[in-house]
C-alpha cells in the first residue's frame, strides 16, 4: 500500500466533499419537515430553526386532514402500487421463464420485442392510451393504473428476471422432472423461491416510479375517488398556494411514507442496483 | 392442462408462460405507441375522424404558432439535458470516485443519504425548491446574505432568463443518486490486480483515476448518458409540478412532454386535440429513436469491453 491511499488530509478532504453534498441533499428535506410543524409566524420569522415549545403547531396538519382526503389518496396508491408489482413480479417471471427455460422458435425475436419496452418510454402512447381505456370504460379507475404500470415495468422485469433464471441448475429441474412435476410446479414451486432475491430487486426499482409518478394519475384517473397521493397532493398544493402550514404539512405528509418504505427497502434497493443488474 | 392434441405438450405451457406479459404489453404498451403514431395522421372534423396523411406534421413545423412552440420546447429540452450531462453525471461520477475508496468509513451512510432525494416525486420536489427559492419565505436570500452574496439572489423561477436552468439543477439535484449508484457499482467491478499494477508504476490517487478507473468506467458512463437522455426527453412532472402546464413564465420551461400535454389534454381555454398531441408524440418517438440508435450503433459498439 503506498502512502497516497493512506493519506489522512486526503480522506479528511473526501469526507468534507461527502458532508457537504450530504447537506444539500437533505436540505430541502429538513426544511420541509421543520417547518411543518411550527406556526405560520415561526415559519416565516425563523425559516431554519427547530420548532420549539412557542412556535410548535400542527395546525397545517389538521386543515390537510380536514379538506383533503389523504388516506384515501394513500390508499389508492397502496393499492396501485402492490397490485402493479405483483403483476410485474408474476406475469414478467412467468415470461422470463419461458424465454430462460424454453428453446423454441421465435424464441429470440421474442426476447427482442419485450425488451424494446425498456428504451421507449410508454408515455409516448398516451393519447392512444386513452383513447382505450376511455373505450373500454376503465377512465378513472384505478384498474387503468394498474394496467399501464404493469406494461410498463414487465420489460426490465422480464430481461432482468430471465438473466437470473438463466443462472438455475438445470440438475433441480430435470430432478423434478424426473419426479413427474409437471413445468407449472417446477416454475412455481423450484424456481420462484430461487429468484426471489431478483424478484426483489425488480420490485423495488419499480415501486418507486409507481408511486411518484403523476402523469398517468392525471391523465387516467384524476377523478376525486381515484386519485393518487401524488396526484393528491398535488392538487391539494395547488388549491392551498397561500396557506403555507397547509402545504408544508401536506409535503411531510407525502415525503413520509416514501422515506420509510426507503428506510425499509433501502439495503434490497442499493444491493440492486449495484449487482449490476441494470447492465 | 395437457391441452391441443396433436400439438406437442411443450408448446402448451410455453404459451401459458408467455400469454400474460405478452398480452399485457402489446395491449397496453405496444399497441398504443403505435396507434398514436397512426393517430398522428388523422384529424377530427365534426366529430368524424378523417385521415389527412402529415398534414399534422406540416402544421406542427410550418404554422408558426405551432412550429415556434415546437422549437423552443424541443430547445429547452436540450438545454435541460445538457445540464444533466455537464451537472449531474460529474457530479455522479466524482461522488461514486469518492465512495469507491476502500478506506472510506461510512460510505453506506452518505450513499443513502444522497440517494434520498431521487426517491421523492417531482411534485414534493418541485414545490419544495419553489418554497425555499421564493423571495416570500426568504430562505434562499437569506443564506446568500449570510455568506455575503445577497445581491446574486434573484427570484430564480420567476425570471424567463433563469427559470429553466434553475429547474433543470434541481431535477439534477433529485437525479444525481442514480449516475453515483451506477457509477459506484462500476468501480467496485474493477479488479484490485490493476489498481495495484499501476501503483508499481507509480499511478496513483486522482491520475489513477483518470488513467485507470475512468477508461474502464465508460461504458457505464454511455449507459447513464442514454438513461439520461430518454429520461430528459420524456420528463414532464417536475415542469408541471413547480411552473403549471403553462410552463411559465412566458413557456421559458415548455419541454417536450409540458407541450404535448397541453397540446392534446387541453388546457384553460386551449381545447383538447389528440391528433395534434399525437404529432408531438410522434416526433418525441422519433429524437427518443434516434438517440437511442446513436448510443446503441455509435458508442456502444465502439467501446471497448473489458475482460477480467
Amino acid at each position: 500500500m503506498n502512502k497516497a491511499r493512506r493519506n489522512p488530509f486526503n480522506l479528511i478532504a473526501m469526507h468534507g466533499a461527502l458532508i457537504l453534498y450530504t447537506l444539500i441533499a437533505l436540505f430541502p428535506v429538513a426544511v420541509i419537515l421543520i417547518n411543518s410543524f411550527k406556526t405560520r409566524k415561526a415559519i416565516f420569522r425563523e425559516p431554519l430553526a427547530l420548532p420549539s415549545a412557542d412556535s410548535f403547531s400542527t395546525v397545517g396538519y389538521e386543515t390537510v386532514l380536514q379538506q383533503g382526503d389523504f388516506f384515501l389518496y394513500f390508499q389508492n396508491s397502496m393499492i396501485v402500487t402492490v397490485a402493479s408489482l405483483f403483476f410485474v413480479l408474476l406475469f414478467g417471471a412467468m415470461a422470463a421463464f419461458a424465454l430462460a427455460e424454453y428453446r423454441f422458435r421465435g424464441n429470440t425475436l421474442m426476447g427482442l420485442y419485450l425488451a424494446l419496452g425498456i428504451m421507449i418510454p410508454i408515455r409516448i402512447g398516451t393519447v392512444a392510451i386513452l383513447e382505450l381505456m376511455v373505450s373500454t370504460g376503465l377512465v378513472n379507475t384505478l384498474v387503468a393504473l394498474i394496467l399501464v404500470y404493469t406494461a410498463q415495468g414487465l420489460p426490465l422485469a422480464v430481461f432482468i428476471l430471465s438473466e437470473f433464471m438463466k443462472g438455475v441448475s438445470d440438475d433441480l429441474k430435470n430432478a423434478g422432472r424426473i419426479d413427474g412435476l409437471n413445468e407449472y410446479v417446477i416454475f412455481f414451486r423450484l424456481v420462484l423461491p430461487l429468484v426471489r432475491p431478483a424478484m426483489a430487486t425488480v420490485a423495488v426499482f419499480n415501486m418507486i416510479p409507481i408511486w411518484n409518478d403523476l402523469w398517468f394519475p392525471l391523465i387516467l384517473a384524476p377523478a376525486e375517488e381515484t386519485k393518487t397521493l401524488t396526484l393528491g397532493s398535488q392538487v391539494f398544493i395547488g388549491q392551498f398556494v397561500t396557506d403555507w402550514n397547509a402545504v408544508l404539512s401536506a409535503l411531510s405528509m407525502a415525503i413520509l411514507p416514501v422515506l420509510i418504505l426507503y428506510v425499509i427497502f433501502s439495503r434490497q434497493l442499493i444491493r440492486g442496483i449495484t449487482s449490476g443488474a441494470v447492465k | 392442462m395437457a391441452a391441443a392434441s396433436g400439438t406437442p405438450r411443450i408448446k402448451s405451457h410455453i404459451i401459458v408462460f408467455l400469454a400474460p406479459a405478452v398480452l399485457v404489453y402489446t395491449a397496453i404498451m405496444i399497441f398504443p405507441l403505435f396507434n398514436t403514431l397512426r393517430l398522428a395522421l388523422y384529424t377530427e372534423v365534426d366529430n368524424v375522424r378523417m385521415f389527412i396523411g402529415l398534414q399534422n406534421f406540416r402544421t406542427l413545423f410550418g404554422d408558426a404558432v405551432w412550429s415556434d412552440a415546437f422549437w423552443n420546447a424541443l430547445g429547452n429540452n436540450f438545454w435541460f439535458f445538457i445540464i444533466h450531462m455537464v451537472v449531474q453525471n460529474p457530479i455522479g461520477v466524482a461522488l461514486a470516485a469518492i465512495l469507491s475508496h476502500p478506506r472510506l468509513r461510512f460510505a453506506a451512510l452518505y450513499r443513502s443519504a444522497i440517494f434520498i432525494p431521487t426517491i421523492l416525486s417531482f411534485v414534493i420536489v418541485g414545490f419544495a425548491w419553489k418554497l425555499i427559492l421564493s423571495p416570500i419565505w426568504g430562505i434562499a436570500p437569506g443564506m446568500l446574505d449570510a455568506i455575503g452574496l445577497k445581491f446574486l439572489y434573484a427570484p430564480w423561477l420567476g425570471k424567463e432568463e433563469y427559470a429553466l436552468t434553475t429547474l433543470a439543477l434541481v431535477s439534477v439535484w433529485q437525479f444525481v443518486g442514480i449516475p453515483m449508484m451506477l457509477i459506484y457499482a462500476a468501480l467496485l467491478t474493477i479488479p484490485e490486480e490493476i489498481l495495484e499494477a499501476g501503483e508499481v508504476d507509480g499511478i496513483t490517487g486522482l491520475s489513477a483515476f483518470w488513467r485507470i478507473k475512468l477508461p474502464l468506467i465508460l461504458p457505464s458512463i454511455g449507459i447513464i448518458s442514454i438513461l439520461t437522455f430518454v429520461g430528459n426527453f420524456n420528463a414532464f412532472d417536475l415542469i408541471y409540478a413547480a411552473q403549471g402546464a403553462l410552463a411559465g413564465p412566458d413557456y421559458s420551461t415548455d419541454i417536450l412532454g409540458t407541450f404535448m400535454y397541453r397540446t392534446f389534454f387541453g388546457f384553460q381555454l386551449q381545447l383538447g386535440d389528440p391528433h395534434m398531441g399525437s404529432a408531438i408524440a410522434t416526433a418525441m418517438f422519433v429524437i427518443i429513436l434516434i438517440g437511442v440508435c446513436i448510443y446503441l450503433f455509435g458508442i456502444q459498439t465502439r467501446m471497448r469491453r473489458y475482460q477480467f
